[in-house]
């Protein structure tokens, strides 16, 4: 038994530019628990545990690791150390098999041998309940199978402190139940794990200790136990919130806009959507449902003319004359032409959405600066509706002359939502509108989604988080391998129901 | 963006079960906010130390006394009324050629084929002069002289854009090949135009079509013409619709598409103002300035003018002030290799250390260096388990 806490700093401060990331962080990690890190988007969670893994160096404070106090200057620093971090991105080579990744790099003077590396891979499997296929090449992977691999290969350079950067984030509520048994075997024999995550249940489910970060500072460790999601969220947000969403019922609603049949295949010639039919009405929001990257983006793209689909129809119904309209391969200039109000807030924001190294008034142009006929834009009415924006949903910004990209992100996504609903949309789409925002812009988020959906606006959502999903939505669409593998009603059904879903092939699997 | 980087400067050396560590010596960070007086000071400093160090490196290599050097610098830029002129016209074609490239360049298509148009522009110009001055009255020989020189520069920026905007060629290949096809193109004209075999189609043959001079000064038009541009070239970037969009196609190629400009269009239409007005610096280099040409005319000014509009920002009120600096160097260092009797490469030196100094200067306009005062440095053992 060695002495000490597994993991303790004292007064360690991080400061980038004069944003002070980490400010004075104490805490520590003993032998044998699971500490869940918990705070939002921006409170310094990630650099902290940077810091511990060597990407980052402290500006001030101390680390020690058994009792003793050390530095760590690079990543091999830290897996010197034991400490081991598995990233929210995984860094894997896809060509590779799990084994060659797992022994990449790895350079202790024994003679180098697959084999055994893949027999000591399947003993560490085994031990701690991993489903693993050494053999197997990364491309061929889940997402759940290539965070499997992550972890193996910091347990394979004998990591006895892992850190978990948002684990959960990319799996369904049955992957992540499989991962909490596989944490919860490593702790029992004597592993320390530091889990990111900011879903309260989560922490709850699996953490011995929490620690609460807020606003780059340490606020307090509280036994799991001993706590509950109103004290966690107050400690992290530093006030009271209310967790409510509203459901209203949909009432008066008509079928807006109409997906049939759609196909499409993205620019290598790979099927990403086969055969998607739906409807969206107005006065609803339609969520959809699926891990990231089953094709949610790419219909989205279809709908707003942004890609060239393969077959099927998209029509749309105008709300006033009840006419009839085909979107179908039209560009998003003939879409806006024809009168179809359709709004986008694309899940790339700065890539897609805004200009980043634009001001807010030249963002706010980007839908309207065509307007008139003279050659020169017209800065006006973009100003006027930037200083609207920036004060109904309390941007904070130097002004309204700050380039996008220099706002957190919360701020940003209020920024293109507002823009998007300020064109008075009859269709308003939304792709993953709260990753990465603090608790009170999501709920300014799913406000302002709310509003629309009674003023008859088509919404459609696509979440991850599906606790939010049931909680906001009327209908669920769930999208597995780029086909809809069912559409249920919000309020009939259970997130177990809709995660089985998301992890169904389709009706025929072509793999089997 | 977090652009904080710990720079590790200090040695490690590794054993068995002990290894040394220092902590990194230096830290770096990117300045959010600097107050423009700082910015200033900063740029000042870096002004002197170049001149400064390029002194020492003159007494070093030369042993002549380094403030007469840069007297003659500055002498000849602007000893007299004929080189403060001569300066000026410089100013005003690589001015004009920088201001050609940054639409381009705003965009990020990375034209470097501002030398090939520009000297297409010029072949355009001397054709012109060379068939049709004996038979075209004087006007209509200048007008046909412009329109020329701008279709050439627009057909030379075009072609990549073309490519580009369909088949996503790399239009850095592309542009760049153009300038050799121009070059070739002079050589042979040159060839069919001047028996003799000289490299140059002088004065003597293109004696007609010469840009008029005004108020009896020969380079005062080229210099209202560039002004002109200056100030349209600003309110197209900022004020317009085109330049808008311009803009946009440059912060990201999806949020064109997301908000429907029509991208293919965009490229095509804002190279091919690239081209124009590297068209017309071939005019003026060759109606107004030379009335010669030869395939070395732009002399490196569509490379150049790359610099220019970057140092600039890409904005065309700052570029006259970073073309004057450029052009200043460049006409004293010519002016302190013939009076001193130095190597041509000895100006490059004091050159290159000048705009080092600049260039580097913006480092530290933009990051700030802490150096970590308790540099300090610990023993690493590892517990055997």
């Amino acid at each position: 038994m060695q002495d000490g806490y597994a993991l303790e700093l004292k007064h360690v401060s991080k400061n980038f530019g004069n944003v002070a990331a980490n400010h004075d962080v104490s805490l520590n990690v003993r032998h044998g628990e699971i500490l869940a890190l918990l705070g939002e988007n921006g409170s310094g969670k990630t650099t902290l545990m940077n810091m511990i893994a060597g990407i980052y160096y402290p500006d001030a404070g101390e680390i020690y690791i058994n009792g003793e106090r050390v530095m760590i200057t690079s990543p091999k620093d830290a897996f010197y150390y034991g400490i081991g971090m598995v990233h929210q991105h995984f860094k894997l080579v896809d060509v590779f098999t799990a084994t060659e990744n797992i022994v990449l790099g790895i350079d202790n003077g024994e003679k180098f041998s697959l084999k055994s590396s893949a027999g000591k891979i399947r003993e560490i499997s085994s031990r701690y309940g991993f489903e693993i296929d050494p053999e197997k090449k990364i491309y061929n992977m889940s997402v759940s199978e290539k965070q499997t691999v992550e972890i193996v290969k910091v347990l394979y350079r004998g990591a006895n402190l892992l850190i978990l950067d948002e684990p959960t984030a990319v799996l369904t509520p049955q992957e992540t139940r499989k991962l909490f048994e596989v944490l919860r075997k490593m702790r029992d024999d004597g592993k320390s794990i530091i889990i990111i995550t900011h879903k309260m249940h989560e922490v709850l489910t699996i953490s011995d200790r929490v620690a609460i970060m807020r606003k780059g500072e340490y606020i307090d460790t509280v036994e799991t136990s001993g706590a509950d999601e109103e004290l966690l969220t107050e400690m992290m947000v530093g006030k009271k919130v209310s967790l409510n969403i509203d459901h209203p019922e949909p009432h008066d609603i008509r079928e807006r806009l109409v997906v049939r049949n759609l196909s499409m295949t993205d620019g290598e010639g790979v099927r990403v959507l086969e055969d998607i039919s739906f409807s969206v009405f107005g006065g609803e929001i339609l969520g959809i449902a699926g891990i990231a990257g089953s094709g949610q983006r790419e219909l989205l793209e279809a709908i707003a003319g942004l890609r060239r689909l393969d077959g099927g129809d998209i029509f749309y119904f105008d709300p006033k004359s009840g006419e009839k309209e085909d979107l179908r391969n039209k560009t998003p200039l003939q879409i806006r032409e024809m009168g179809v109000r359709l709004s986008f807030v694309p899940e790339d924001r700065l890539g897609m959405g805004l200009a980043g190294n634009m001001d807010i008034v030249d963002n706010m142009m980007l839908r309207s600066y065509r307007k008139g006929r003279t050659l020169f834009v017209n800065r006006k009415n973009p100003h006027k509706l930037a200083d609207k924006i920036v004060s109904e949903l309390e941007v904070v910004t130097p002004n309204v002359n700050t380039p996008v990209r220099r706002l957190s992100g919360g701020n940003v996504q209020k920024v293109l939502v507002g823009r998007e609903i300020s064109s008075s949309p009859t269709v308003l789409m939304a792709a993953y509108p709260v990753r990465g925002l603090d608790i009170n812009s999501s709920y300014t988020i799913y406000r302002l989604l709310n509003e629309q959906k009674s003023n008859g606006v088509a919404v459609i959502f696509v979440g991850e988080d599906l606790d939010v999903l049931l909680e906001l939505c009327d209908r669920i669409l769930v999208i597995s391998s780029g086909k809809v593998s069912g559409i249920l009603d919000a309020r009939n059904t259970t997130k177990e129901e809709i995660g089985r879903m998301m992890t169904k092939t389709g009706g025929v699997d072509e793999n089997d | 963006m977090k652009m904080t980087e710990n720079a590790t400067v200090g040695e490690k050396r590794s054993g068995r079960n002990e290894k040394r560590s220092k902590e990194p010596l230096l830290h770096i960070t990117k300045r959010t906010d600097i107050p423009l007086s700082r910015a200033i000071i900063i740029r000042a400093v870096a002004v002197v130390s170049a001149l400064v160090f390029g002194g020492i490196v003159t007494i070093f290599l030369t042993g002549d006394n380094p403030i007469s050097i840069y007297v003659t610098i500055f002498e000849g830029a602007f000893g007299n009324s004929t080189r403060i002129w001569f300066t000026f016209q410089q100013i005003a074609i690589l001015l004009c050629i920088s201001l050609a490239v940054t639409p381009a360049f705003k965009m990020r298509f990375w034209n470097i084929g501002a030398e090939g148009q520009v000297l297409i522009g010029c072949l355009a110009t001397a054709m012109c002069m060379f068939l049709l001055g004996d038979i075209m009255p004087t006007w209509l020989l200048i007008l046909t002289m412009t329109v020329a020189s701008i279709a050439a520069g627009i057909i030379w920026g075009v072609i990549p854009a073309v490519f580009k905007a369909n088949w996503g060629t790399n239009e850095t290949l592309f542009t760049l090949m153009m300038n050799y096809v121009a070059i070739q193109l002079i050589e042979c004209f040159l060839k069919i135009a001047d028996k003799s075999g000289s490299n140059t189609v002088g004065p003597d043959k293109l004696n007609n079509g010469w840009l008029p001079n005004l108020f009896g000064q020969q380079y005062l038009l080229n210099i209202v013409i560039v002004a002109v541009l200056t100030a349209v070239m600003y309110i197209y970037l900022k004020y317009t619709k085109q330049g808008y969009e311009i803009s946009v196609v440059g912060e990201s190629v999806n949020t064109a598409k997301y908000i429907g400009i029509n991208v293919k269009k965009v490229i095509i239409r804002t190279m091919a103002l690239s081209g124009a007005v590297c068209g017309l610096a071939g005019l003026l280099l060759v109606g107004g300035t030379s009335h010669s040409i030869d395939s070395n005319l732009a002399d490196n000014r569509g490379f150049t003018a790359i610099m220019v509009s970057w140092l600039a920002k890409f904005n065309p009120i700052m570029m006259i002030f970073t073309t004057f600096l450029i052009v200043f160097l460049e006409r004293g260092a010519d002016e302190i290799s013939s009076k001193f009797g130095l190597n041509s490469s000895f100006s490059d030196i004091l050159t290159g250390i000048i705009l080092f100094f600049i260039i580097g200067s913006e480092f530290f306009v933009q990051y700030q260096v802490h150096v970590n005062k308790n540099h300090r440095i610990f023993a690493k053992t590892r517990k055997e388990r």
